[in-house]
C-alpha cells in the first residue's frame, strides 16, 4: 500500500491529511460546548476593562505572566483558588501564558491595589527591589483605544451572544448586569466615568489632569482590567 | 535529448537562501537582546527611555519567536524545497514559466508579509496567541503565501519524471498540509471593524473561540506548529542532504516508512501535554503524556536511521564540518525528543511548566537541531547553486564549535534555572507556609540568565561567521566544475 501511495501524490496527501486531522477533531470537538459555559458569578468585561485588556495584550504581558492557577497547594497559597474552566468563558483570546517570568495574575485584583500598580508600572524596582520587569512609562502618556474595545463588545454580543445588558447570576443568588452603551459616544462616556473612579485612587498629577480633560491614559484602563481579575 | 543532464534552476532557492541568513541573524539578534534584558533589566532601554516602548522585553519577545520561526526556519524550508524538489523529482523549474512565476511571487509576497509582521509587532498589534500573533490582514497574506507554495509543490510533482516520491517529498507535503490545517483553524477570527459597522481599529479582530477552547485550539496549533515547522521539514532536509553529502544510502527504507507514518499519527495527539493541570478535560492530560512518550519511537526512528546511514563512514565526522553539523543536529534531535516526553509526564510537568526549563528545551531543539540542519543544508547547497567552492572549511569548523558551546551553555543554564525555580515555587517551611516570595525565585536566576545570554551571544557570533562564509563563497569561492559536485561538498581549507 505504501509503495502505491508513493506513486500517487493525491492519495498520499489525502492519507496524510486524514491521519493528522482526526486527533484534533477528537480532542477539541466533544467538549467544545461545555467548555464555553461560564461559571456562576463570571461577568463579561466592561468597556474600560476590555480596553485595558487590549493594553495588556498590546504589550504582551502574557509573555511573562500566566493567568492560570494550577490545583497545587503551593499555587493556591500564593495566588488564590485554582482556575475553573467557566471563569474564562468571556476571555477572547485566552491569556493563560506559557511562562512565569513574573507571578501569575489570574486573581491579582484580590491582593494588589490601584495605587500599587500605579507605582509599580512606572518603576518596578522601586516597589519590588530586584525585579527584572521593565518600566512601562509610555502607558502614562499614550491614550487608550476605547473605540476598538467597544467594537469588540458589539461583535461578541452579536456573534457569540455575550450577555451584555442582561441579568447575570451571582454567587449570592442576586443578579447583576454589565451595561453596554447603545452608541459609541455613550460607550466613551461610560468608560470615562469608570476611568474617573480608578484615577481617584491614583496619585499622579498628570493622570488626574488627563482624566479631568476627558482623556483615558492606557495605564488607567490597564489598572481597571487588572482590578477586575479576581 | 533524454541523455542531456537537467539544468536545475535555483533562482528562487537563492532568494530564500538570502532571507534565511538575514532573518536568522535578525531573529537571533533580537533573542540575544532579550536574554541580556532578563539578566540586566537596564538593557530594556538600550536605545534610551524615549524608545523604550519599542525596545523593551515584552514587545520584542514575539518578534524574536516569529522572526526565527517564520523568518529563518520558513525561509530555510522554502529554499531547500526549491532546491531539493527539482532534484528528487527530476524536473527543472526552468521547464515551467508558470511555476517560475509562482515561485517568484511566493518569495516577494513572503517578504512583504515579513515586513508587515515586524512593523505590526513593534507597534503592539498582536492577537497574543503564541506563534499566531498576526492580525487578520497578515493572516490572509500568509494563507496566500502558503497556497502559492502548495501550487509550487504540487505543480512540480505534477511534472515529475521520477514517479516514486522520495522520502523528503513526503515530509514536505506533510509540512504543507499540516501547517495549512493548523494555521487556518487557530486563526479563526472576526474583524471587529466590519462586524461593528466601522468602529475602532480596522486591523483588530476577536477570536472565534473563548477561554479553555481557545487555549485548546492554540496549543493544538502551538505544539503541532513545532511538529510541522521544526520537525517534519527538517527531517525532510536531513533525509536528502545527509545521504547526498556523505555518499551513503539511507540505512533503512522500512524504518523511514515507520517513522513517517508514526510521526504523522502520533504527533497531533501529544499537544495536550502543554495544558497539564489546566482546565482542559482530565482525560486529555494523561493522553497527552502517553502519546508524548510514544512519540519517542518515530522521532528516534528517523534520527537512528540517519545516524546508521553513516555506518562505516564515521571518519567523515572528523574530516568534514558539514557532516559534523548534520550528525550533531541528528543527535540533538534525539536528545530533544527524549527531553520533551520527560517534561510531558505530569509529575515532571508540575515542576517544569512555566519555568525556564521549557525555554531550554525549545532552544536545544531549535538551535541544536533545526538551525544546525538548516545551515548544513545551505552549506551543501551553496557550491551547487553558485558553482563555487565553500570559501573556508576552517571557518566552518570554528563556527561549529562556537555554536555548539553556545547551545550547551544555553540549555544547561536553563535546566538549572528551571528546576531551581520550579522547586522554589513549591517549597514550604516547617509551618506549612510558602518558603519563598516570588521575587526570591527571580533574583536567584541571575547567574543562569547571564550564562544563557553568553551562550546565545556565542551562537549569534556563529551566525555572523556563517553569513560571512556564505557571502564569500558566493562572491570569492573558487569556481568548480559539475564533476566536483557529486557527493562531499568542495571546500577550501
Amino acid at each position: 500500500m505504501f509503495h502505491w501511495l508513493e506513486k500517487h501524490p493525491f492519495f498520499f496527501s489525502v492519507g496524510v491529511f486524514v491521519v493528522i486531522a482526526f486527533a484534533g477533531l477528537i480532542e477539541i470537538v466533544p467538549n467544545f460546548a461545555e467548555a464555553s459555559r461560564p461559571t456562576i458569578g463570571t461577568k463579561p468585561y466592561t468597556t474600560l476593562e476590555l480596553t485595558g485588556r487590549h493594553v495588556y495584550i498590546k504589550n504582551s504581558c502574557n509573555a511573562c505572566h500566566s493567568q492560570l492557577i494550577r490545583p497545587f497547594k503551593a499555587e493556591t497559597d500564593r495566588y488564590g483558588d485554582y482556575s475553573l474552566s467557566g471563569e474564562y468563558a468571556y476571555d477572547r483570546p485566552f491569556l493563560w501564558g506559557s511562562k512565569r517570568t513574573g507571578p501569575d495574575l489570574m486573581r491579582v485584583g484580590n491582593y494588589r491595589t490601584t495605587d500599587w500598580h500605579e507605582n509599580h508600572m512606572r518603576d518596578p524596582q522601586s516597589v519590588v527591589p530586584g525585579s527584572i520587569m521593565p518600566a512601562y512609562t509610555w502607558m502614562y502618556t499614550n491614550e487608550a483605544d476605547v473605540d476598538t474595545a467597544y467594537a469588540e463588545q458589539l461583535t461578541i454580543r452579536d456573534f457569540f451572544s455575550v450577555p451584555y445588558n442582561k441579568d447575570i447570576p451571582m454567587k449570592d443568588g442576586s443578579y447583576e448586569q454589565v451595561v453596554l452603551a447603545d452608541t459609541l459616544a455613550g460607550a466613551q462616556a461610560s468608560a470615562l466615568e469608570e476611568a474617573k473612579l480608578v484615577a481617584a485612587d491614583m496619585k499622579s498629577k498628570d493622570i488626574q489632569d488627563a482624566v479631568a480633560a476627558g482623556k483615558i491614559p492606557e495605564i488607567v484602563a490597564l489598572i481597571a482590567y487588572m482590578n477586575s481579575l479576581k | 535529448m533524454e541523455n542531456r543532464p537537467l539544468e536545475y534552476d535555483y533562482t528562487v532557492a537563492k532568494m530564500f537562501m538570502l532571507t534565511t541568513v538575514l532573518l536568522g541573524i535578525v531573529g537571533m539578534l533580537v533573542g540575544v537582546i532579550l536574554a541580556w534584558q532578563l539578566a540586566f533589566p537596564q538593557v530594556n532601554t538600550f536605545l534610551g527611555s524615549g524608545a523604550a516602548e519599542y525596545t523593551n522585553f515584552s514587545r520584542l519577545r514575539p518578534l524574536h519567536t516569529d522572526a526565527v520561526i517564520f523568518g529563518f526556519t520558513l525561509s530555510g524550508i522554502f529554499s531547500t524545497w526549491y532546491y531539493v524538489g527539482q532534484r528528487v523529482l527530476k524536473v527543472s523549474m526552468a521547464e515551467s514559466k508558470f511555476l517560475m512565476t509562482v515561485g517568484k511571487i511566493h518569495f516577494w509576497l513572503y517578504l512583504v508579509g515579513v515586513a508587515a509582521v515586524v512593523v505590526s509587532l513593534l507597534l503592539g498589534i498582536t492577537t497574543s496567541k503564541e506563534y499566531a500573533e498576526f492580525e487578520w490582514p497578515i493572516d490572509i497574506a500568509i494563507v496566500i503565501v502558503w497556497i502559492l507554495w502548495g501550487v509550487s509543490i504540487f505543480g512540480l510533482i505534477g511534472m515529475r519524471r521520477e514517479k516514486s516520491l522520495y522520502i523528503s517529498i513526503w515530509y514536505y507535503i506533510a509540512t504543507f498540509l499540516g501547517i495549512a490545517m493548523l494555521y487556518l483553524f487557530n486563526n479563526m477570527e472576526i474583524p471587529t471593524y466590519f462586524a461593528s459597522g466601522g468602529i475602532g481599529a480596522w486591523w483588530h479582530s476577536v477570536s472565534m473561540y473563548s477561554g479553555t477552547n481557545d487555549a485548546l485550539v492554540q496549543w493544538w496549533y502551538g505544539h503541532n506548529a513545532v511538529a510541522f515547522g521544526f520537525t517534519v521539514p527538517i527531517v525532510a532536509m536531513i533525509y536528502y542532504f545527509l545521504p547526498k553529502e556523505s555518499g551513503q544510502a539511507v540505512f533503512s527504507y522500512k524504518l523511514s516508512l515507520l517513522s513517517f507514518w508514526g510521526l504523522m499519527f502520533v504527533y497531533l495527539w501529544a499537544g495536550g501535554h502543554q495544558l497539564h493541570f489546566s482546565t482542559v478535560p482530565d482525560w486529555m492530560q494523561p493522553m497527552g503524556s502517553v502519546f508524548s512518550i510514544v512519540l519517542i519511537l518515530p522521532s528516534w526512528g528517523s534520527a537512528i536511521n540517519m545516524l546508521l546511514t553513516m555506518k562505516g563512514e564515521w571518519q567523515q565526522v572528523a574530516s568534514s564540518p558539514l557532516i559534523k553539523f548534520m550528525v550533531l543536529a541528528s543527535t540533538f534531535y534525539m536528545f530533544s525528543t527524549l527531553e520533551g516526553p520527560i517534561q510531558a509526564i505530569k509529575s515532571v510537568n508540575a515542576i517544569a511548566h512555566f519555568t525556564d526549563w521549557i525555554v531550554g528545551h525549545v532552544h536545544d531543539g531549535t538551535l541544536g537541531w533545526v538551525a544546525f540542519m538548516i545551515m548544513a543544508s545551505l552549506f551543501h547547497m551553496a557550491p551547487r547553486v553558485f558553482k563555487r567552492e565553500i570559501y573556508s572549511k576552517s571557518l566552518m569548523n570554528t563556527q561549529f564549535w562556537i555554536q555548539t558551546l553556545g547551545v550547551v551553555l544555553y540549555f544547561t543554564s536553563m535546566w538549572i534555572a528551571g528546576i531551581t525555580q520550579g522547586m522554589m515555587w513549591r517549597a514550604h517551611d516547617e509551618f506549612g507556609n510558602l518558603a519563598y516570595s516570588f521575587i526570591d525565585t527571580v533574583t536567584v536566576l541571575h547567574p543562569y540568565y547571564t550564562i544563557r545570554a553568553v551562550g546565545g551571544t556565542l551562537y549569534l557570533i556563529g551566525m555572523f561567521l556563517f553569513a560571512w562564509n556564505m557571502y564569500k563563497t558566493m562572491t570569492a569561492g573558487r569556481r568548480v566544475e559539475e564533476n566536483e559536485l557529486q557527493n562531499a561538498s568542495p571546500m577550501a581549507a
